[in-house]
């Protein structure tokens, strides 16, 4: 098929015409069909209840923290429970409950007149669980995501380990499994009602959902309840919002934006 | 044909390695798996109950689905209760609810997959239930 000059500028006009008008029309006949499509696809559009029914959330008192033992016991709880590796060297550590100072888990907050007590005191780290997850935005897979009760939960079916989400993390709350677990697991030792992980996801504190799931308290609060407590932050009367009626309190980040669910007493 | 002998050896030779597979096999066929559904914990149950969480063509048939269907309900909805054909509820969990009858996996899920040649990846998160060798029975 030949075409003259006069032929391709008629085509030419016409195809940028429509090509124009397309999103016009759309607009139009549709409105808000194109904006959907493109905001849409990331997960932290999810529609939010307006009003939650029930949103997780826990309280830390790092006074009590710092009672002999008590750190221990709560991280020894949560690992035997979840069954988590220990491969004996921070590079490859698994990290779902954790112990930082004062000037790692505020950096930012801290200043040169500070009492020196504060500063040594035992700060217990964990997933922040919060209301606007970056791990969750960033997940290609949706692998994490966050239940309608505020948990920020883990698919590890669906997670293909590509790390976005501990990059996303402001927290260093998530770990990646560069080893089979069970290599560092004691086959005895076990928790058998959970399972373990395997090479190549990425894992993070859940909050213990399938303790709550049975109306159990999660295993860190189990541990040291006279430290940690554990309750549902929609609730006005709740044991977490009284406490946070009486006591002053502080989040980690919260310039970030994301915010998390884990108040600290100090 | 020029080399008439060594071309028919060599061909005699390529057919037989060739078919090795097969002739090898011959008459060999794997039986047919059958399960063991003799675990101590069904044993347990009356002969009445013995039963699936559905009924044993629907699980033989569509297990696969309806485990994937579930991992789904209790890990992304959070809803870990399983209401079956006949009404009654279960706790959704694969090593809680299904493993602790089929405390078996290698006389029960093994003996299948294996026959398929199937190998589905539930083992290498989910714990496998501790099996005595055998002989040790207690």
């Amino acid at each position: 098929m030949s075409m003259d000059r006069r032929e391709f500028i008629k085509i030419a006009g016409l195809s940028t015409l429509f090509g124009l008008g397309g999103k016009g029309a759309f607009e139009l006949l549709r409105p808000g069909v194109l904006d959907a499509a493109e905001h849409g696809h990331g997960a932290h559009t999810q529609e939010k209840p307006q009003k939650p029914e029930i949103r997780w959330g826990m309280v830390i008192d790092v006074e009590k923290c710092s009672e002999p033992g008590v750190v221990d016991k709560c991280i020894k709880a949560c690992h035997s429970t979840h069954n988590i590796p220990d491969f004996g060297n921070s590079k490859n550590q698994v990290k779902w409950l954790w112990q930082d100072d004062y000037e790692h888990t505020f950096a930012g907050n801290e200043n040169a007149y500070m009492d020196d007590h504060v500063k040594e005191l035992p700060f217990l780290c964990l997933c922040n669980h919060c209301d606007e997850p970056p791990c969750v935005r960033v997940c290609p897979t949706k692998a994490t995501f966050r239940r309608p009760d505020g948990v920020v939960a883990m698919d590890y079916h669906r997670c293909i380990g590509c790390r976005f989400c501990m990059a996303a993390c402001p927290y260093g709350s998530r770990s990646f499994n560069w080893f089979d677990p069970r290599d560092a697991l004691n086959e005895k030792e076990y928790n058998m009602e959970f399972p373990t992980r395997m090479r190549g996801v990425v894992e993070k504190c859940n909050f213990c959902v399938e303790r709550l799931a049975k109306n159990q308290m999660p295993a860190c609060v189990e541990a040291a309840p006279q430290a940690l407590f554990f309750g549902d932050l929609a609730n006005p009367d709740s044991n977490v919002r009284q406490i946070l009626r009486k006591r002053s309190s502080m989040r980690r980040k919260l310039e970030l934006g994301t915010k998390p669910s884990v108040f600290y007493l100090v | 044909m020029y080399d008439a002998w060594k071309i028919l050896v060599g061909l005699a030779i390529f057919l037989g390695l060739f078919t090795f597979a097969f002739w090898m096999n011959a008459g060999k066929a794997a039986p047919i798996p059958e399960p063991k559904i003799d675990t101590p914990e069904i044993k347990k149950m009356a002969e009445a109950e013995r039963k699936c969480v559905e009924d044993k063509h629907f699980m033989r048939t569509t297990h696969m689905q309806l485990l994937n269907h579930l991992r789904d309900q209790a890990l992304r909805e959070g809803n870990r209760e399983y209401i079956n054909q006949e009404g009654k509820k279960y706790h959704i969990s694969l090593q809680n609810t299904c493993m602790k009858c089929h405390s078996n996996k290698k006389d029960f899920c093994d003996k299948c997959h294996n026959y398929a040649g199937v190998s589905p990846y539930c083992w290498d998160c989910h714990i496998a239930p501790i099996e005595q060798p055998k002989g040790n029975e207690l």
